[in-house]
């Protein structure tokens, strides 16, 4: 008689190979081109930042476990993705204590006093970023990383010297999108011919190729539109995120804004809706932190409603708003609305009955 | 491209390549069969043999208690040697009838076939009634119950489940193969007892060379109203519910049964066995099994008696590579984890898997992330993450508004699940709580 005594337990016996390290590790290798970009552009001084934030966030994740005896998670890579994302929503030259102080605002507060991992209302890196944009706006606001040319756009700005000299100052001292907010109360103040000379300049087609390469000011990781779709389709690939966050954020940013340009008979609409989904944090965020799956509703209904109601405020808080860019904070108020969706998205199970 | 399919479920890795091209081999008769009496769903079968009797294969040692109850058979002739309790796969201590080889084999000689078609629907269900067949895809519901529905409900449609949606099972696959033959006539039998005119068969489109076999067999002899459609890979495929809504279109009630939408589904392997007990009297004392797992010396597709215990395949299969983690009687993804070698095959037993610890153990579970792989994966549509959460924190009274009861238990939620959490075993805890209530 065989005396070995097999492992018993209910079914099932095979297991999906994308467990949590792979997932998150796969979310960090998705952003990889666009950190790597983003040193290579902006210089060495950004890889010291991405590190620090990075180092700070694994290392506040594993001391607070280790003091309160919790299991230590710092494998898993969320606390590195944390610490990434964040890294990414920063000004390129930061002094490094602040994103050390971010990270560990982001993983102390905002992660593991919730619970830890999976038990967060609001995405902790963005979180992160907001303690930061209140506590040092001046530290968070200026710190860009300025071209050659002596402007934010690495294009040929000065060039055209048909421009009037405050003009071409204020459109060039500003990230692309202070320039565009900026750029109707700009114009009022000149002729007719200075003013189309405004628009042809900041719509210039050498703008937009930067902003799709990336060759341009602003966040570390929000420069590079290519690179950052590339990550996405590598995770909408691997399954990792859904389609339906990004795509509903996107298409309902995309459709208030371009509505909204061409009620108030904007100049350029169509360029300013090109302009507005490739500048800022708008792919980083509808791909990479939008659809963080801790922070996000779990239906598909939900999270259309999600991507709908994060495309609204960033679209609010772009035209109307006191700040140029409103997708950290947007995503941060839906973050809010997810247990009221999910309360409302619950699906219809299989052959139920229609309560009578 | 577009096969027929269902919302929700997964898709594991296959696994079959192991034993898809084995056609099928009959294992060696064992010296020693313990043949449990409770083989099926419903009340287990009384003993009609003592010990010391001798019997001859297929004669009835255990007769059904009822109507919801299955005859048991001889799978070998013999003495009984004893009636008593042991490891079986419905209860670690059930009663199991055990046989001794003794006597000789020569009486297993093939009968001559009867024509069917002359008899009535009720002789051929006495038939079926007699052989003890159980639905042998793997829940073992008593098939003459099935094929009995209340006079009052019209059933239209007669479904065919050959989808075999779990990974490593290829059984129904080798069967199609080697008996498409016998499996169209168990079918014709099957649709005359339930007065029936259209049947679909559905076979998963991973099985390409069974799905044109039987629908050239189709054409060949001009049945029209038998059709076989190619279904899309994904697991639960094979699952009742799921299975007609692939094929129909049509939504069984929660908490209902298909006869409600007007339909029967029968395994292919069942089609099979009813053939050879209305046309040749045999009773179902031997199946098909697919013995497989990355720790089988010989995996295949296996003719085995039941009541032989897993030791005995073990050895006839040339032995372990190694001890292996667990093993799995049915598929990984709604098998059953077995603790002992000890254990016999029965009537419901279509696989039976040596799985190493890289292959079958999920680790430790972490915290859910709420990524919703579960609802998404889910074929009930239900919120899996939610119950599991109340459970993990002992509050399964407040399970009852996720309706776990609807869960069909195929684990496609902890199957996806990337904090590797055992999510169907929360749900099923919930569900015995619930149920325990009331």
């Amino acid at each position: 008689m065989d005396q070995q005594i097999y492992t018993l337990s209910l079914a099932p016996h095979t297991k999906n190979r994308q467990n949590l390290p792979v997932v998150m590790w796969l979310v960090v290798l998705s952003l990889l081109p666009s950190t790597v970009f983003a040193v290579y552009t902006f210089g060495m001084h950004v890889l010291l930042v991405i590190l620090t934030a990075i180092f700070s966030a694994c290392a506040a994740e594993y001391l607070f476990r280790l003091l309160l005896k919790r299991e230590l998670t710092i494998f898993n890579g969320s606390a590195a993705i944390t610490g990434l994302l964040l890294a990414m929503n920063l000004p390129p030259m930061v002094p490094l204590w602040i994103p050390a102080v971010g990270s560990v605002f982001a993983i102390i507060i905002a992660k593991e006093l919730f619970g830890g991992l999976g038990h967060n209302i609001f995405n902790p890196a963005l979180v992160g970023r907001a303690f930061l944009m209140a506590s040092w706006p001046a530290l968070m606001t200026t710190k860009w990383i300025t071209f050659p040319n002596g402007t934010l756009f690495s294009s040929s700005f000065n060039a055209y010297s048909v421009l009037p000299k405050p003009a071409l100052d204020a459109l060039t001292g500003a990230t692309p999108l202070a320039a565009l907010k900026n750029v109707p109360s700009l114009a009022k103040s000149f002729d007719v011919h200075s003013q189309y000379n405004i628009y042809q300049t900041l719509f210039d087609t050498s703008n937009f190729k930067a902003l799709a390469i990336g060759n341009i000011g602003g966040c570390i990781g929000e420069t590079s539109a290519l690179l950052l779709l590339t990550g996405a389709l590598l995770l909408l690939f691997t399954r990792i995120i859904n389609w339906r966050i990004p795509f509903s954020y996107i298409a309902t940013f995309a459709l208030l804004i371009f509505t909204y340009y061409k009620l108030t008979g904007f100049f350029m609409p169509y360029h300013a809706l090109v302009y507005h989904l490739f500048s800022g944090g708008l792919i980083l965020g509808a791909f990479f932190m939008a659809t963080d799956m801790v922070t996000s509703p779990v239906t598909g209904k939900g999270m259309l409603i999600f991507g709908a109601g994060c495309g609204l405020l960033t679209f609010a808080i772009r035209i109307w708003g006191g700040y140029p860019e409103g997708v950290s904070y947007s995503i941060l108020l839906m973050n809010a609305a997810v247990p009221l969706i999910d309360k409302y998205c619950v699906p219809k199970i299989f052959g139920k009955r229609k309560q009578a | 491209m577009f096969n027929p399919s269902f919302k929700g479920g997964v898709h594991p890795p296959e696994n079959k390549k192991l034993t898809e091209e084995r056609s099928i081999e009959n294992l060696s008769v064992p010296h020693t069969c313990f043949v449990p009496v409770q083989q099926h769903i419903g009340k287990p079968a009384i003993p009609v043999v003592q010990v010391g009797d001798y019997v001859q294969v297929g004669q009835l040692i255990a007769k059904a208690d009822g109507f919801i109850s299955s005859n048991i058979h001889a799978s070998i002739p013999g003495k009984i040697a004893s009636i008593t309790n042991g490891p079986t796969p419905a209860s670690p201590s059930g009663l199991r009838i055990q046989i001794e080889t003794h006597g000789n084999f020569t009486s297993e000689k093939t009968p001559d076939k009867i024509e069917w078609d002359k008899l009535p629907p009720k002789d051929l269900l006495d038939k079926v009634f007699d052989a003890g067949i159980a639905g042998m895809g793997g829940a073992s519901f008593p098939t003459h119950v099935k094929l009995s529905p209340p006079s009052n409900v019209k059933i239209d449609v007669l479904i065919i489940n050959a989808a075999e949606c779990e990974p490593y099972l290829t059984v129904d696959d080798a069967l199609i193969k080697r008996s498409y033959k016998e499996i169209i006539e168990g079918i014709m039998i099957t649709r005359t007892i339930l007065g029936v005119k259209n049947v679909i068969i559905g076979v998963e489109s991973n099985k390409k060379r069974s799905y044109k076999t039987i629908k050239e067999y189709l054409k060949k002899i001009g049945e029209k109203n038998i059709k076989i459609s190619m279904l899309k890979t994904k697991y639960p495929q094979g699952a009742e519910k799921q299975l007609i809504f692939s094929l129909t279109h049509r939504t069984v009630p929660s908490g209902g049964l298909p006869m409600e939408v007007g339909t029967v589904v029968q395994n292919i392997g069942t089609c099979f066995a009813i053939q050879q007990a209305v046309c040749y009297g045999t009773p179902l004392f031997e199946r098909l099994v697919t013995v497989s797992g990355s720790l089988i010396n010989k995996p295949g597709n296996y003719k085995i008696r039941i009541g032989t215990t897993i030791a005995d395949i073990i050895r006839e299969c040339g032995g372990l590579k190694e001890q292996p983690h667990k093993i799995v009687m049915g598929g990984p993804m709604c098998g059953q984890a077995v603790e002992s070698t000890d254990i016999p095959i029965v009537k419901g037993t279509s696989g039976l898997l040596f799985l190493s610890k890289e292959e079958s153990s999920a680790g430790r579970y972490a915290n859910c992330i709420r990524c919703g792989r579960c609802v998404q994966a889910c074929p009930i549509n239900l919120l899996p993450f939610e119950i599991a959460a109340n459970i993990e924190i002992s509050r399964p009274e407040c399970t009852e508004r996720f309706s776990p009861l609807d869960c069909i238990q195929c684990g496609a939620c902890s199957f996806i699940c990337p904090s590797r959490r055992p999510v169907s075993h929360f749900v099923k805890v919930a569900q015995d709580y619930i149920r325990s209530k009331r």
